[in-house]
Parts: C-alpha cells; structure tokens; sequence
C-alpha cells in the first residue's frame, strides 16, 4: 500500500482511486495493482532447468505442474469419495480465500474492524447450512440413530438461518461511521463470492455421490479442453476468438472442442465398466464408510446402436455396442468446450477489471487455485442441471425422509395413492380379496 | 473544448475522499483535462466542486457526477448524493444559468474558474457554507478527526431531520442555491396543508400517506390471494429497479451497452424460475393437463439454467475494453439485488399460500412496530438506540416492542376466526380460481390455556380461551421488533453508505418503495423458516408428484418402509396385504 501511495504521489496524475477506476481512457498499463507477484517456484526446479531459456523454463514449470496436479488428482481418486469431498471442500474454502483477497485489496479493507471475521463466518454458515442438507439426504440410517443429529436435522433450516442473522446483524452494528460503503462493498462481495464458490462446489459433491463417473468425466472433459485447445492453438491457431483473452484462437477453440467430444467418448467408455466409479455412493451405517456397490443401471450396460447411414462406410459396420452414458458424455463434452471457456472469459475479464495477472500464487506457474477452476463452476452446475433434469429423479431417501415427517393423515394419504399407482402399473399384486 | 468523455466524468472531490493523505487525483477526465502536470495535492476539495460545477454544466444535469466505483469510501464528510435523476431536473436549470459560461479549455481558466467559484461560494448560502467550512477546516487540518465527525453526525441529524426540504437542500450539488425540492407531493395536498408551518405540514403528509397505503392495503386483501401475489410481484420489480437505479447513479453506467438489458433479463429469469417452481406445486393439477406446460414444468430446472446462462454469455460477450470494473460491478449488483428482492418476494408468496394470515400478521407487526417505535420515540424518547439512525432511541424500541406483541395477538385473535384467512389458498381446478375453503386446522381452534400463576394475579383469571395461533404471533411479533429493525439499520447503512436520502421518490413525504419495505424482508424469511420448521411439512402433494417419477423399484422400496412406519404406529392394520 505504501508503494501504491509513493506510485501516486509522483508526477503522474495517478491515485489510489484510479486504479479502481475504470476511466481508462489511457492504457491501464501504468499502474500494476498488485506487488509484482512473487515467484514460488520451488528451488528445485529452478536448478534443474536453470539451462534452459526463460521462455522453455515457463513452459516445462508449467507441463511439470500440470503433472503433478493429475497425478495428484489420481491418487486422491484411489483414495475414495471420502477423500474426494475433502479434496473438494478445501479448494472451495482457498477459492474464497482468494477471491475475498482480491477484495480486501481492491478496498483497502484490511483494517476494517470485524471484516475478515464476518467474511469467514458468513462463509461458514453457508457451509453448515449446504452440509446440514447433503448429510440429512445421505446419511439418513446414520442420522436416524442418534439423538442430538435428529434435532440439528429437523430444524436445520431455522438453525442455520439464525446462524445467518447473527452474521447480519453483526455487521450492522459494526457498521463505521467513514467506511459504509466499504463495508457494503465487502458485504455484497463476500455475498456474491458465496455464491460462486460455495454454492457450486456443493453442487459437484451432489454430482459426486450420483457416481463417481459424474464427477470425473466433466472434470477431465475440461481439462482436456483447457490443454487440446491450447496445443491446436499453439500448432494451428491464427484468428483471434475473442478480445478478453487475446490468446486464445478458433483453430484452438474448434479443435479443442472435437478433441474434447472424441476423449469424453473413450474416457467414458473406460470408466463405465467399473462399479466403482458407475454406482451412486451410499454410505454404510455398518461398516462406517462410503460403499460403491450396486448392480448397474441401465446407462452403463453396453447396448447395441445401430450405425446412421452416413457414419456406416466410415466405421465400416452397421451396429455398434456402446454405452448409453457415451451420449451423455457427448453432451458434457460439448457443454465443457463450448460454453465452459465462458466461465474463463468472465474469470479473464475479472482479471483484467482489478488489474491482476493472477487470481494467487498458489501454483508456480499457473496462478491461484482459482485459475485453474473457473471454467470448472459452470460445468458443475450444468450437471448437476443435467442429472437433475434428464437422468434421474428425486432423490429417494430424501424423499422417505420427508414423508416420515408428514402428518400421520397425510402419510396414510400418500400411502394409498402410491399402493393404487403401483398397483395400476402391476408391480404389485392387487390385494388378495378373502 | 476537450470532450468531457461521456463515460467518465469524474469527481475528484470524491476521489479525494479517496486519499486521505491527499494525493495527487486523476482526473477522472484526465484524458480530456490537458495534462500539464497540474497536481491537486492540497487542492482537492476546491478542484472537486469546479470539476463538478463543470461537469453539470456541460453534461446537463441530472447527470450525475459520480464515475467510479470503490473510490467513494474514506469519507470524511463530503456532500451528499445528489437525487436520483429521474426525478427532474430543477437543479440542473438552477446550475446552468448560475455558472453560465464556463470556459473548459485550458488550465490557466480552469485555475482562474477554480477561483471565480471559490468566491462565488463563500457568498452563497447557507448550505453551501457548509461545505466551504469542511475545506476550510480541511485546508487547516488535514487529520482532523473530530471535525469531519461532527460534522458528519449533523449532516446525518440532517439527512434524518424531519423536513423534507432542509435535508435535501444540503443533498443538493455545492454551488447551487439550494434547488427546490422535488416536491410530488399533490397539488391538493399541498394546498390543504399550505398554510401549516413546514414541520407540521411534512408530518400530515406522511400521516395521510400512512392511511393511503394501510387503505390500499386492506382492498387489497378484500380482493383476494392472486391480487395479493400481482401486487407482491409488482412491489418487487418496483424494489429491484429502485436499487438498479441507485447502482446506475454509483457507477454512472447509463451509457454502457446492454447493461439495462441484461439487468432486466436477470430478473426475468430468476423470477421465471421461481414462478415455475411455485406454479409447479401448488397448480400440479392444471400443470399435467396442458401439454405444453407438462414440459416445461418436467423440464423446468434445464431451462431456466439455459436462460440464464445465455445472460451470462451476454454479459461476458458485453464486456468493453475499458469498462469492466465497472460492468463487473453492476453485475455484482445486479445479483445481490436478486438474492435480496427476488427471493424474499417470494418467500412471501409461499407464506401467502400457506394461508393469509401467515401474509398479514407478520407485514402488519412490521407496520405496527415502526409506528408505534416512532410514537413511543417521539413522546418519550430520550436515549439513542444507534449511531446509523440518530431518530431511534431505546424507549421507542422497547415501547414499541410492547406495543406489537401485544398488537400481534389481537390481530391474530381477530383473524383466526375467519376461514378465508386461516385456510391454505388452494386452486380449484374447475372453477379455474383460487379458493380459500378448508377445516381450519388445529392450530386455529380456540383451546383453553391455564395462565401462568405469575399473570393470575394481575388477570384474575385462571384460565383463557386462545388459539394456538396466538402463541406464535408472539414469536412473530418479537421478531418484528426485536430483529426487524436491523433490516432498517443496514437500508439506512446503505443510503449513508451511497450518500442518498431515499432510494427513490415514489411515495410522497416517504420516499420509494423500498424504504417501506426495506424492514419486511428479514420478516418474510423468517416467517418462511419459521413455517417450515414448525408448523408443516413438507407439502404432501409434491411429494405425491416426486414419487410418481421414481424409478419403479425405488418406489417399491419406499412403499413398504412406509407401510412398516404406518403399521408401527398403529395407523394401518398389519394385516393388511401389500
């Protein structure tokens, strides 16, 4: 800060205020807003490609970490769905933590009184009211048996809403006198982070106990766009796409998005024969832990397709034994090329707005965490949109859940006009007479 | 003449405010301003009301001044925000023939101007002397803390005061004589009230306005729920475009292209997905006869998302090159805009379903409490509640407590009689209405209470015929007064914040829709939670519809764990067959 004051005290007719200012009439390539970012390259790797030329050393950082970032992504994969929801909630909270540190900056926060404190706290309260919800679904038979969890349960809603409205209220009355609008500032920016962030990475943990296969293929499918775009682009690419991002190209964008297709496709193929990624996870109040073990459903028995006219002399046959879920795939893969590079434009264009080059330093060579997930958001709820609405229905402990709370009246209600539709449709024995 | 470039047109003294240090300040015009190095280290106050004068002048008022975003917020005292632009333009009339001729072209005039209007102000009003003594007092010291905070509470006591035309002469632009204020109150009124002194003649305006809107309110309600829902849904859109406005003044952002658009597409789509959802439970029936809209509701979440993810590209495609700090911020705006009016609107209208008494006693503890806190305040009111709002005082707010509990239980005993209130409002399907009719439940029917030993003394009754109702009015009244008013302290935070005195104009002697409205919403959240946690389930009916769209095994499942629960409990004979 006390740079960014000596920056503005010189010749230059620049201020604080500029920089969070968006008159640019000139270019906005005189006041970085941020300390030149710190390098976090590990020692290591700077001795071993100090041979190497700046440019090819940026480059092998970064092949080197994407390395490890998959490797990384594999074993925590092994390790099971519990380890998954771990992995998923701490990126949640270092996301907010960046983002709300860009807010801090831009605001000059740091000072506020109370400010850092009610962030957290707001974002802690959205946690427990998202797990409170996911929990009570999943964890029925575990929730059922003890006494405490059943009261947090039942009233969940207005446990956590409480929670809330202390948060609220201590932020009116720590409301200062010379800093409102800062104060509301923080406040709306918090909220809109919560929203971003928390709500979505809730979102891919209920895409990751529909089956482990929900998770991963979107996830992969953008990755492999992210990385195939990039390489058509660096090969290929000619025609700018789009001002925001002056990197990126349509050769890149086009080629990434029928490598894309073509990977979800296989990827989805090789998964799909495992139950392990294919079943919906339970947990098992018996054994304690999170269980995959299922008969498959239909979407992941190999049906026959037969080949439409056009495709048939390419592939040379008439019928093909594919997966349903490939057509699935089909459609996350053509939603995480197409539409997914959106979220990366908006993360670009939030870049560029508060004059950063980095969301963090987190990863050497690749920025925070939040850069390598931006185009992750949009997918998480465009499946979960997906599942919700074409694959299956209401979740059905859920749902048993909500029927054991009805009124008794209302509950023998419900069971007789599920047993006439399930007798109409000749599931179950009509009643014997006699 | 440099073109003072339509988007930006900054404010330095606001930007000034910036830096308490005073560091030198980029005109927001620095591209227009010739750049000759001129520094405004020392200066930046006087500098701020020229530009200003400046600006006005050569944008025509009712452009607001303002550019920037978070450069508003080290304050010490500076003016307040002028009105909103939509409601005339006196001021701007006012400006322009009092600083005709400004020449913009070169430093040395605008120095020479800077001067001209340093005079000009010391002899201007009252008002206007005001701000020459903040920099005055800014010129002597510059970390003056005492000062600007004193300064700063009367200012505050002003934009609290009573008359309406003191506080927004002092809202008005510096240099202008204070500009009339716009006044809609009627021409009749205001002839009937012309010869009351201005104090008592604010205060009939607003007592007579009161009594409109309560009316209006009670016809309202005698028209039925589906006028109910279009006046809670046009209350809404009138909230949202209110707080858009004042987001637009912020960060001046008229002038970017598709911003209105995108907006009012949010909003459109967030409402289309909550009325979908609504529409979806309560109208199940007349939903799975129509074709096309057994579509859309089975659908519903898929394109709702398609919907808004359009905007979303929209707005990432919109974004210009120099604009996206501000297009960034109104999309933040925007959004928790959204989460404030669209959501709690219609959690309203969920309650409003759940039977309308759940809709008025908890809209009227709210009304009651503000009243009566500002009766029980203004007799007896001694002790400040809070620095945010100087008027409340804790006699107000304790009185007023009293006052709406007790409010809340003759209301609800007055109302649990009558079954088109108590009654969950339903649709018939062949009358194609809404229909109120119902066995009012238990909560509804009068039962006999023992009175604690601690009032029999008082009441000399042992025991006392209530519906259980009451008791929860309770709960609902404590949350109107207790907790209620913090939804007013952060309204009030927010236009100190943003330096306004209302969010808007509508209402005459009241301000906009907003300010009426600004304590309801934590009301109608809670009322939602309280609902949902304490009085009913889960809405058979749609649980009916989720069950049907089981996969067969799965609903085999559930049947028998049902009938296993239903034969526990006794409801259901064990022998009989599945």
């Amino acid at each position: 800060m006390a740079g960014l004051r000596r920056r503005g005290a010189g010749d230059k007719d620049v201020v604080l205020g500029e920089k969070c200012g968006d008159l640019d009439l000139r270019n906005d390539s005189d006041i970085p807003a941020v300390p030149p970012s710190t390098d976090s390259t590990p020692e290591i790797l700077k001795k071993a490609l100090s041979g190497l030329s700046s440019r090819w050393k940026n480059w092998w950082i970064r092949g080197i970490l994407t390395l490890a970032m998959i490797s990384l992504f594999f074993l925590i994969i092994y390790l099971g769905s519990f380890m998954l929801m771990l992995l998923v909630l701490s990126i949640q909270v270092k996301c907010f933590h960046e983002i709300i540190t860009i807010g801090y900056r831009v605001y000059h926060s740091y000072e506020l009184p109370w400010f850092r404190t009610l962030s957290w706290y707001f974002l802690l309260c959205v946690n427990y009211f998202f797990y409170g919800e996911t929990v009570a679904d999943y964890f029925a038979m575990f929730v059922q048996r003890r006494e405490q969890l059943q009261f947090l349960i039942r009233y969940h809603r207005f446990i956590s809403f409480t929670l809330y409205l202390t948060g609220f209220c201590m932020f009116v009355l720590s409301l200062v006198k010379r800093h409102y609008r800062l104060q509301f500032y923080m406040f709306a920016w918090t909220h809109v982070t919560l929203l971003i962030t928390v709500t979505q990475s809730h979102l891919v943990i209920q895409n990751l106990f529909e089956g482990m296969i929900w998770f991963l293929v979107p996830i992969s499918s953008v990755i492999c766009n992210d990385i195939t775009a990039y390489i058509f682009g660096f090969f290929f690419g000619r025609t700018p796409l789009i001002k925001l991002s002056p990197k990126k190209t349509w050769e890149g964008f086009i080629g990434g998005f029928f490598s894309t297709v073509a990977f979800g496709f296989i990827f989805a193929y090789l998964l799909a024969q495992y139950q392990y990624f294919v079943c919906p996870v339970e947990y098992n109040s018996e054994t304690n832990r999170f269980v995959t073990e299922c008969a498959p459903s239909e979407l992941f028995q190999i049906q026959n397709y037969s080949v439409p006219p056009f495709l048939q002399d390419v592939l040379g046959r008439e019928t093909v034994n594919m997966y349903p879920f490939q057509m699935h795939s089909i459609a996350l893969s053509t939603f995480a090329s197409l539409i997914g590079p959106f979220g990366g434009f908006f993360a670009s264009g939030f870049k560029r707005a508060f004059k950063i080059k980095d969301f963090a330093d987190t990863i050497p060579g690749h920025g925070g965490i939040m850069d390598r997930f931006d185009c992750q958001y949009l997918m998480a709820t465009f499946v979960h949109v997906y599942i919700t609405s074409f694959i299956r229905g209401p979740n059905p402990s859920k749902l048993l859940q909500q029927l054991l709370v009805l009124q008794p009246e209302q509950q023998l209600n419900v069971y007789k006009t599920l047993k006439s539709h399930l007798t109409e449709k000749g599931i179950l024995q009509p009643p014997l007479r006699g | 003449m440099p073109p003072l470039v339509s988007s930006g047109v900054g404010i330095p003294w606001v930007t000034a405010s910036c830096t308490p240090l005073r560091t030198p300040i980029m005109a927001a015009s620095a591209g227009e301003l010739p750049t000759s190095g001129y520094t405004w280290a020392g200066r930046t106050r006087e500098r701020a009301s020229t530009l200003r004068m400046r600006l006005a002048e050569k944008d025509g008022w009712p452009r607001p001044p303002f550019r920037s975003c978070a450069c508003y917020w080290l304050d010490p005292s500076p003016p307040s925000f002028p009105p909103p632009p939509s409601h005339g333009s006196p001021g701007a009339l006012a400006l322009a023939l009092l600083l005709p001729g400004l020449a913009l072209q070169r430093s040395e005039l605008l120095h020479r101007e800077h001067l001209r209007v340093r005079t000009a102000e010391r002899k201007a009003p009252r008002p206007r002397a005001k701000m020459s003594e903040l920099r005055q007092r800014l010129g002597r010291e510059p970390d003056g803390a005492q000062e600007p905070e004193e300064k700063e509470s009367e200012s505050e006591n002003k934009l609290d005061g009573e008359t309406a035309s003191d506080s927004e002469s002092k809202s008005e632009f510096g240099g202008a004589p204070p500009a009339p204020t716009s006044d809609d109150t009627p021409e009749v009124l205001n002839r009937a009230l012309s010869n009351l002194s201005s104090r008592w003649k604010n205060w009939w305006v607003r007592g007579i306005l009161t009594l409109a809107m309560i009316a209006f309110f009670f016809i309202i309600i005698y028209l039925g729920p589906m006028v109910l829902m279009m006046i809670v849904m046009c209350v809404q859109i009138k909230c949202f475009q209110e707080i858009i406005t004042i987001g637009y003044n912020v960060y001046r952002s008229y002038e970017l292209p598709w911003f209105r658009t995108l907006s009012w597409y949010f909003l459109l789509c967030v409402n289309y997905f909550f009325y979908g959802e609504t529409v979806t439970d309560y109208f199940f029936t007349l939903v799975q006869r129509e074709e096309p809209l057994r579509i859309l509701s089975k659908y519903h979440r898929f394109i709702s998302f398609a919907l808004y993810l359009t905007g979303f590209c929209m707005f990432v495609l919109s974004l210009v090159k120099k604009h996206y700090r501000l297009q960034f911020y109104m999309f933040g705006w925007t959004h928790v805009t959204l989460l404030i009016v669209v959501t709690q609107s219609h959690l309203i209208i969920h309650n409003l379903f759940e039977g309308m008494i759940w809709f008025i006693v908890p809209i009227s503890c709210v009304i009651c409490n503000d009243i009566m806190a500002y009766m029980f305040g203004f007799f007896f009111g001694r002790t400040p509640l809070i620095k945010l709002s100087p008027k409340k005082t804790w006699e107000g707010f304790i009185g007023g407590f009293f006052a709406t509990v007790l409010f809340g239980l003759l209301l609800s005993y007055l109302m649990s009689g009558y079954r088109c209130f108590t009654c969950p409002v339903e649709f018939n399907n062949d009358s194609n209405s809404f229909t109120v009719d119902c066995e009012p439940s238990e909560l509804f029917q009068l039962q006999e209470y023992n009175i604690p030993l601690v009032i029999q003394s008082v009441i000399r009754w042992k025991t006392v015929r209530m519906y259980p109702f009451q008791i929860h009015s309770i709960a609902l009244s404590t949350f109107a007064s207790l907790i209620g008013p913090f939804g007013g302290f952060f309204a009030s935070g927010f236009k100190r914040a943003f330096k306004i005195k209302d969010f808007a104009n509508t209402i005459p002697g009241h301000g906009g829709i907003m300010d009426r409205f600004d304590c309801q919403y934590l009301m109608a959240t809670f009322v939602n939670v309280y609902i949902a946690s304490f009085i009913r389930g889960p809405n058979p009916s749609k649980l009916i519809q989720q069950l049907l769209a089981l996969r067969p095994d799965q609903q085999v499942h559930i049947f028998n764990t049902l009938k296993a629960h239903l034969v526990d409990k006794g409801m259901l004979a064990s022998s009989e067959d599945a």
